[in-house]
């Protein structure tokens, strides 16, 4: 069998025309600015990017595609962009700036068939649908939007298979407990949504060290993994430092 | 300059980031009269191939100039992705004849467990033979894919790169002023951007 190169995905919040870190979809940090930031990225020769306007949605606007053209014009690697996309048109004009990718959660959810619409336009690589999870009262996990703010009552391995069957090409899989707290992966919900499904699953917060990221991959099969805190933060706690896990040292441990 | 061919198809604002940041004139035409006057064409495109195939087809006077601008004037061309599939014959994603500018074919990957397909993420080319396409790359190279189908040459004299990704396919290929890259020069950093200076300097 021949194995890729897992992808390590810095995973990026846009919250108006900064990036910021939050924990748990709460408490934001600022970052930086979001051109000079995807700058260091670039030289750094990370293998994608994903953006997620974490406030496009709940303020019911559509993405800002004047930050959205200024990171595009620095960046030569994958592109994917998520945040307020609910047509075809706004993920058209997402395209046509650069980026390849655009992630579909709130829309996905009450409308699905966006999904639908968009792979058979650009192909089922061009759709990421974004899945956020969150335990609820009675322990039991739920697919949220807006944010986490508002419960869809879905149960995530039937919502995924659900978005795979609409054309989706991967699912971007959240872990809202997890996010920005640098204890690891939920591999238990990352590996029941890849037994589901056979699209690529990114496994998404949690990650505070590179053995997390082995694990994910190794015990839950994820097919690439984002990163959050990590790659923004020197440690748990300590200040901002633009940075990425080193090379050589990933590629030993996810042989 | 370098004319980025619109037929409707692909993802033509990245192409152009990466030849400003190179210091590459380059610009975005779809009117065949003016591809006419065009010194090097860059063929995108993203998408299905009867669908390239028949924007190609169906614009007036389009087929017509590309293959003028291929066969006889000789001026460089560069097709990415789907852009490089369309220089073969056919592809068994569709039933449209392609371009035919190369002798191949474009194959859908074989079923094989545990291989996800589209290919997508990044892979190492191996050089076959030299290239001025592919000129200081350097050793093993990596770059960007997304694909479901992959290209096989006729003639190995004709296979730049190959890649390997459950079969061996041909992932750079060129013939006299021809040339097509399967990955996403556009998206795989200096990698990438070496094999579009190379292009531009051809």
């Amino acid at each position: 069998m021949t194995m890729l190169r897992t992808r390590i995905i810095p995973a990026l919040l846009l919250r108006d025309e900064s990036l910021v870190k939050t924990v748990r979809f709460g408490k934001f940090t600022y970052v930086g600015d979001p051109a000079n930031t995807v700058r260091i990225f670039n030289e750094l020769e990370v293998d994608e990017l994903l953006f997620l306007d974490i406030t496009a949605s709940r303020e019911q606007r559509g993405p800002n595609l004047k930050v959205l053209a200024d990171i595009a014009n620095e960046c030569f690697m994958p592109l994917g962009y998520g945040g307020g996309i609910r047509s075809l048109d706004q993920a058209k004009a997402v395209f046509d700036i650069g980026f390849e990718k655009v992630a579909i959660n709130a829309s996905a959810a009450y409308n699905p068939t966006l999904i639908n619409q968009i792979s058979s336009h650009y192909g089922s690589q061009a759709v990421i649908a974004s899945i956020d999870v969150k335990v609820g009262l009675f322990g039991k996990q739920t697919v949220r939007t807006l944010g986490g703010k508002r419960n869809t009552q879905r149960d995530p391995v039937a919502w995924a298979r659900e978005v795979e069957r609409l054309g989706a090409g991967e699912i971007l899989l959240t872990s809202v407990d997890r996010e920005g707290t640098w204890e690891g992966f939920d591999l238990d919900l990352v590996r029941r949504v890849t037994d589901a499904v056979s699209i690529p699953v990114i496994a998404h917060g949690g990650a505070g060290t590179v053995d997390h990221i082995a694990q994910v991959v190794k015990q839950a099969n994820a097919s690439a993994v984002a990163l959050g805190s990590m790659v923004v933060f020197q440690k748990k706690g300590m200040g901002v430092l633009v940075n990425f896990p080193n090379l050589e040292k990933l590629e030993e441990i996810l042989k | 300059m370098i004319t980025i061919v619109n037929y409707g198809m692909g993802n033509l604002g990245s192409m152009l980031n990466m030849f400003k940041r190179i210091g590459v004139n380059a610009r975005i035409e779809s009117d065949p009269a003016v591809i006419q006057q065009a010194q090097k064409l860059v063929l995108p495109g993203v998408g299905a191939f009867d669908t390239a195939m028949n924007c190609i087809n169906t614009v007036p006077g389009l087929r017509e100039v590309l293959d003028h601008k291929a066969l006889v004037e000789k001026a460089p061309i560069l097709g990415v992705c789907l852009g490089m599939q369309l220089l073969t014959g056919s592809s068994e994603e569709g039933t449209i004849p392609g371009l035919n500018w190369i002798p191949g074919k474009t194959a859908r990957f074989p079923k094989q467990d545990g291989l996800k397909v589209p290919h997508m993420g990044w892979n190492v080319a191996q050089s076959n033979s030299p290239s001025l396409l592919t000129m200081q790359v350097g050793e093993a190279p990596r770059y960007y894919f997304v694909h479901s189908y992959c290209v096989h040459v006729d003639d190995p004299a004709h296979s730049i790169m190959r890649t390997h990704y459950g079969i061996d396919f041909d992932s750079a290929i060129g013939r006299d002023n021809i040339y097509g890259v399967q990955f996403h020069p556009e998206k795989s950093h200096r990698f990438g951007m070496q094999v579009l200076k190379n292009f531009a300097e051809i």
